[in-house]
C-alpha cells in the first residue's frame, strides 16, 4: 500500500471507492456512543452555564506534556484529550504572556509565581517580539481599528497538518523522511533561509518523537502504519491532538479526511472485521472528541468570535480531477453525526460543492442543512483547477493543498474606516491625539475641495490613495507578525506533517465591503453631503435621493465592489512579503462585524455611527430587497481567482416556506439554488433555513432551543452562546421570504 | 422569483388585470387593468438570463401569472416564443379566462400550465368569480391539443368545497385531459390577503370565512391525486385489453 514518496493523495486515488447511493444505509448510535455522548453533553452544558470547566495551571502547552485523559475509558472507542481531563484547558504562553494572564484572571485562576516568574525571566513570546518590532504607524493602525483581529498576541492558526500521514506511514517513517530532508539541506550555504529551515526540520523531528510519547500514554504505538480502521481513526486523531496540545490558533482545522478514513473502514467491513454500526461508532466518537476541543481565551475574544469557536473545519465531498466524486459512505457517516449526536457547530462541516456531485449526495446535504443548519458550502469547481483534488479549507473559507500549502493568517482591514479617512484627509473620525488635536492615521491624503456634496471622482481618488498607503502598512505589519510567530511560536508538530518545502500564502482580508459599495453608489447616484464637527471631521452624512444598493443584482453598484477588491488586491501585491509568501485576500468578518461597526463612524450609505457591518461579503441588513437569488447574484460577482483567493463568505437565511410547499420540494430547490449560485462562480454559502420568528422565540425561551445551531459567518454557533447584541444583529439580517 | 409557481426555480411575472373577481382573491390589487409599469420582451429575456443557471439546475424557468396572463395573450405568446428560442422553459399560471383568439399561439410556446379551477358548479362559479363556467370549459377543450403538462389547482374553502363530491367533480372536469395532468394541488384558503381589501376600498365578502385547515386539505389532495392515477391506469389497461 505504501509508495516511495510521502503521497497521501496517491494512496487515496488508488484505493477509494466512490459512493453514489443514498443515505438509507446509515444507522443510529451504539450503546457505547450513547454513554459517551450523554456524559460529554452534560459536561458541555455545565461549561456553557459556568463559562469554563477547568484549566491546567501547573503545566504549559506542549505535545507530550500532559497525562492521558478519559471521560469513560471502557466506552471510549476513540481516546485522547488535550489535557488529563475533558474540557480542561491548556495554558499556552508562547503567543503572549499578558493574554494568558488576562485569560486566567478572567476565570479566577492563577498559576504559581514560580512558573510565571521563570517563564518571563527566560523566555520572550511572540507578542514581545511583535511589539518590539512594530513601528508607530503599525501600532496606530491597530489601535484605531483600521487593522483588526491581528494574530499578534495568540496563535495564528489556519495551518492544517496532514494528520492522515501518521495513520498511513507511521511516525517512524515520517521521521526518517525528515532526516533525509535535513541531510539534503547540508549542502546548501548557511544563509538565513537555509539555517532557519534546518532548525525548523530539527524541531519537526522532535515534535514527531513527542507525538509517539503522547500516543504511548494512551497505549498506542503510532510509529508504525495503522493496521485497521480503529487504528486509522485513532492515529489520525493523535496527529490532530498533537496540534491542539501545542497550539492555540484561532482556527485549528482538520483537513479533508472522510475519503481517506473510508478506505480503512470499507476494507475492514469487507473483511468482516467491522459492521456499519461499528463504522458509525468510530465516526461518532471521533466527532465527539472534536466537539470537545477547547482553547483558553479572554472574554474579550468572545465578543469578536462568539460562541467559543475552534474551526475544526472538515472538508467533505468535491470531485476528483479524474471525474470520480470524492464522496464515500464516510462522508455520509460524518454528516450523520449531526443526527446521531444532535446538531452542533463543531466540527465545522464544509461541503465542497460541485455541479457533478452525485444527486443523492446533493439531496442529503440539502436535507441536513434544512434539518440542522450546520453546513457551509464552497465551490469545488472554482477551487479544483487551482488546488487540485486534495485541498482542504482552513477556518471558514481558506483553501490550501493538504500537507503542501500553509498560510500566514492576517485577519482583516476595515475598509469602511479607510473610506472615511479619504473623506477626512486621513484623520480618525473617533479618536484624538494626546494633545487633543485630530489624529492623523494616514498621511498625505488631500482634504476635499469643498464642504458641499461629495464628488464621486474626488472621493474615489482619495480612497485609492488611502488604500495605497494602507496596503503598505498592512503587508509590513503582517511580515512583522509572522517573522515573530515563526521565531517564538513555531508550530513544529503541524509543520512536521507538511512537506519540508512548503508553499506559503499570506492571507489578507477586508471587512465592510457592502458598506463601501453602497457608500460609493450613494455618492455617485444620490447627493451625499458631509456633516462636520468643530474639528472639521465628518461625523454624519445627509443623503438626498435614491441609489442602487449591493445585493439586488444591479451592476451599477455591484461593479463598484469588484473594482475596490481588484484595486486593493493589486496594491497589496506591490509589497514584498515575508518568506516570499503569495498574497491572497478574503472577504470575511466572522462575527466581528458587530465590533467593527462599533469602531466605525457613520458612513455615506446611511449606516449610523457604531452600527454593525454586514458579515463577510453579505449585502447590508435588509437592503437586498429583490429576493434571495438577486442577493446571491450580487455576491457571486466578487472575483475569486487571483483576487479574493482566500475566500468570499456569504451567509444566507431563507424561510422554509419560500423553498417549497413540501419537504421533498424544499430539498430539491435548495440543491437547485446551490447549483445555480455556484454555476455563477460564487465561492461560498452558509445556509440557514429558518424564520426570524423562531430566533425571536429562541431569545425569549432559550431552554426550548438547547441545540439550535445557526451559521453566523464562516462557522456555526449554538444560538444560545451568542451575546444579546450578537443575537439582535443576527435577527436584523435579511431573511429571504421569496427567492 | 418563486419556488411554488411551477416546477423548479422560476422567475414569475405578474401581469396586471383579471376578468374574474374572485371573492377570496389574495391579490385584489392585481384585478384592475390600469397597470403602471410595462415590460418588454427584451426585458423579460434579460431578467431570465440573470437566473438561467438556477433554472438549468432545478428544471425551472419563467412563469407568467396575474392577474390573468391570458388577457394579454399576444404579449405572452411573443415573450414565450423568445424565451423558448433562448432555451428557457415557460409556464403559464391561468384560470382559463382570456382572449381566446391568442390561445393557440400562447400554447404553442408553453411547456407547463398551472390551471386554477375556481369551482365545479356553474351557479357557484358565477357567484364566486362573477363569470359562469363557459370560459374554463372552453379552455380545457382547447387544451386537448396542448403538448405540455398541466398542474390543476383548486382553492379549498371550509364549509363550501371541502368535500369528496367536489373532488370527484374536479376530476370529471379534467377527465378529457387527464394524461397531461401531472398533479392536482388542493390549496387551503388562507387569510393573508384580507388586509388588502380595506386598503383598496373593495368590499370583502369573505371576511367571516375561516382559513382552511392545511392538514385536512392534504387529505383531500392525497385522495384526488390517487383517483387521478387510477383513472390514468384504467385507461391504459383498457387500451391494452383492446
Amino acid at each position: 500500500m505504501i509508495k516511495e514518496n510521502i503521497d497521501v493523495r496517491d494512496f487515496i486515488q488508488k484505493n477509494y471507492k466512490p459512493y453514489t447511493g443514498d443515505d438509507s444505509f446509515l444507522c443510529g448510535k451504539t450503546e457505547k456512543t450513547k454513554v459517551i455522548w450523554d456524559k460529554s453533553e452534560a459536561l458541555i452544558e455545565e461549561e456553557i452555564e459556568k463559562g469554563i470547566i477547568d484549566i491546567e495551571t501547573t503545566i504549559f502547552s506542549g505535545i507530550a506534556n500532559f497525562e492521558a485523559g478519559y471521560i469513560d475509558r471502557s466506552n471510549e472507542v476513540v481516546v485522547g484529550f488535550q489535557t488529563d481531563a475533558p474540557l480542561k484547558r491548556i495554558m499556552n504562553p508562547y503567543g503572549g504572556f499578558r493574554m494568558l494572564e488576562a485569560s486566567l484572571s478572567a476565570y479566577n485562576y492563577t498559576m504559581s509565581d514560580e512558573m510565571s516568574g521563570r517563564f518571563q525571566e527566560f523566555r520572550r513570546t511572540h507578542n514581545d517580539g511583535v511589539f518590539g518590532a512594530y513601528t508607530d504607524e503599525m501600532k496606530l493602525a491597530r489601535s484605531v481599528g483600521l487593522l483588526t483581529g491581528l494574530p499578534d498576541a495568540y496563535g495564528r492558526g489556519r495551518i492544517i497538518g496532514d494528520y492522515r500521514r501518521i495513520a498511513l506511514y507511521g511516525t517512524g517513517r515520517l521521521i526518517s523522511e525528515k532526516q533525509m530532508d535535513l541531510a539534503e539541506l547540508s549542502s546548501s550555504p548557511a544563509i538565513e533561509d537555509s539555517i532557519k529551515l534546518r532548525e525548523e526540520i530539527s524541531m519537526q523531528i522532535e515534535a514527531l518523537k513527542s507525538m509517539e510519547i503522547m500516543a504511548k500514554a494512551y497505549d498506542y504505538d503510532i510509529s508504525k502504519p495503522a493496521q485497521n480502521a480503529t487504528e486509522a481513526v485513532q492515529h489520525f486523531y493523535f496527529g490532530y491532538l498533537a496540534a491542539i496540545k501545542e497550539n492555540n490558533g484561532a482556527a485549528m482545522s482538520l483537513g479533508r479526511n472522510t475519503v481517506f478514513l473510508d478506505i480503512f473502514i470499507e476494507s475492514d467491513i469487507e473483511k468482516g472485521l467491522l459492521t456499519e454500526e461499528g463504522a458509525q461508532e468510530l465516526i461518532d466518537q471521533l466527532v465527539i472528541k472534536l466537539r470537545m476541543v477547547r482553547h483558553l481565551r479572554t472574554p474579550d475574544y468572545n465578543t469578536l468570535f462568539a460562541g467559543d469557536p475552534t474551526w475544526v473545519t472538515e472538508s467533505i465531498g468535491g470531485m476528483g480531477v479524474d471525474g470520480r466524486p470524492l464522496v464515500t459512505k464516510t462522508a455520509y457517516r460524518f454528516l450523520h453525526t449531526l443526527t446521531n449526536l444532535t446538531p452542533a457547530p463543531e466540527p465545522n462541516m464544509t461541503v465542497l460543492w460541485s455541479r457533478d456531485l452525485p444527486d443523492n449526495f446533493k439531496r442529503y446535504c440539502a436535507k441536513m442543512s434544512i434539518e440542522t443548519g450546520a453546513i457551509q458550502y464552497e465551490n469545488d469547481d472554482l477551487m479544483r483547477p487551482i488546488y487540485g483534488d486534495d485541498y482542504g479549507i482552513a477556518c471558514c473559507v481558506s483553501p490550501m493543498k493538504i500537507g503542501k500549502d500553509m498560510q500566514f493568517f492576517g485577519a482583516r482591514t476595515n475598509l469602511a474606516k479607510a473610506l472615511l479617512y479619504s473623506i477626512n484627509a486621513g484623520q480618525d473620525e473617533f479618536k484624538f491625539a494626546k494633545d487633543g488635536s485630530t489624529l492623523q492615521v494616514i498621511h498625505g491624503i488631500e482634504p476635499l475641495s469643498s464642504d458641499g456634496p461629495l464628488n464621486y471622482n474626488e472621493v474615489m481618488k482619495r480612497f485609492k490613495a488611502v488604500m495605497d498607503k494602507l496596503a503598505g502598512i498592512y503587508v509590513n505589519t503582517m511580515n512583522t507578525i509572522h517573522y515573530m510567530h515563526d521565531k517564538y511560536a513555531y508550530e513544529s508538530g503541524q509543520m512536521a506533517l507538511h512537506d519540508s518545502s512548503v508553499h506559503r500564502y499570506m492571507a489578507f482580508g477586508v471587512a465592510g465591503l457592502s458598506i463601501i459599495a453602497d457608500s460609493l453608489s450613494a455618492i455617485k447616484y444620490a447627493k451625499v453631503t458631509p456633516v462636520r464637527n468643530e474639528h472639521g471631521i465628518t461625523v454624519d452624512f445627509n443623503i438626498e435621493g435614491e441609489f442602487p444598493m449591493f445585493g439586488n443584482d444591479d451592476d451599477r453598484v455591484d461593479q463598484l465592489a469588484v473594482e475596490v477588491l481588484e484595486y486593493f488586491s493589486g496594491e497589496l501585491k506591490k509589497h514584498q512579503t515575508y518568506r516570499g509568501a503569495e498574497h491572497t485576500l478574503s472577504v470575511l468578518t466572522i462575527t466581528s462585524n458587530v465590533v467593527y461597526g462599533k469602531k466605525t463612524g457613520a458612513t455615506p450609505d446611511g449606516r449610523g455611527k457604531g452600527e454593525p457591518f454586514a458579515p463577510g461579503a453579505n449585502p447590508m441588513h435588509g437592503r437586498d430587497t429583490k429576493g434571495a437569488l438577486a442577493s446571491l447574484n450580487s455576491v457571486s460577482k466578487l472575483p475569486f481567482e487571483g483576487v479574493c483567493q482566500d475566500g468570499i463568505s456569504n451567509t444566507f437565511s431563507i424561510v422554509p416556506a419560500a423553498l417549497g410547499r413540501v419537504e421533498s420540494d424544499q430539498i430539491k430547490n435548495l440543491a437547485g439554488i446551490l447549483d445555480g449560485y455556484f454555476a455563477k462562480k460564487a465561492f461560498h454559502l452558509n445556509v440557514n433555513v429558518l424564520s426570524r420568528e423562531l430566533l425571536i422565540d429562541a431569545i425569549e425561551n432559550p431552554s426550548k432551543y438547547p441545540t439550535l445551531t445557526i451559521r453566523v459567518s464562516g462557522y456555526a454557533v449554538h444560538f444560545n452562546r451568542l451575546t444579546r447584541e450578537q443575537k439582535e444583529e443576527v435577527i436584523k439580517r435579511t431573511f429571504h421570504e421569496r427567492v | 422569483m418563486g419556488l411554488v409557481d411551477g416546477p423548479g426555480i422560476r422567475t414569475v411575472f405578474f401581469l396586471q388585470g383579471c376578468p374574474l373577481k374572485c371573492s377570496y382573491c389574495h391579490n385584489p390589487d392585481s384585478q384592475h387593468f390600469m397597470g403602471e409599469k410595462s415590460i418588454s420582451v427584451d426585458e423579460v429575456l434579460e431578467m431570465a438570463n440573470r437566473y438561467r443557471e438556477y433554472y438549468d439546475a432545478s428544471g425551472g424557468g419563467v412563469t407568467f401569472s396575474g392577474g390573468e396572463a391570458l388577457m394579454q395573450g399576444e404579449f405572452v405568446a411573443e415573450a414565450f416564443k423568445a424565451l423558448k428560442a433562448n432555451g428557457v422553459s415557460t409556464c403559464l399560471d391561468t384560470s382559463g379566462y382570456g382572449v381566446s383568439r391568442h390561445y393557440d399561439s400562447v400554447l404553442k410556446y408553453t411547456d407547463h400550465i398551472l390551471l386554477d379551477i375556481k369551482h365545479v358548479d356553474d351557479e357557484e362559479h358565477l357567484k364566486l368569480t362573477g363569470r359562469n363556467m363557459d370560459g374554463i370549459k372552453h379552455f380545457i377543450d382547447v387544451l386537448s391539443g396542448f403538448g405540455g403538462k398541466v398542474t390543476i389547482r383548486h382553492v379549498m374553502i371550509p364549509g363550501q368545497t371541502d368535500n369528496y363530491e367536489i373532488m370527484d367533480r374536479v376530476l370529471e372536469m379534467v377527465a378529457s385531459i387527464k394524461k397531461k395532468v401531472d398533479k392536482i394541488e388542493i390549496l387551503p384558503y388562507h387569510k393573508a390577503g384580507d388586509e388588502k381589501y380595506p386598503q383598496l376600498n373593495i368590499p370583502y365578502t369573505f371576511e367571516m370565512v375561516p382559513a382552511m385547515d392545511p392538514v385536512k386539505a392534504q387529505v383531500y389532495e392525497a385522495y384526488i391525486n390517487a383517483r387521478l392515477e387510477t383513472m390514468k391506469t384504467m385507461e391504459s389497461e383498457h387500451l391494452k385489453a383492446v
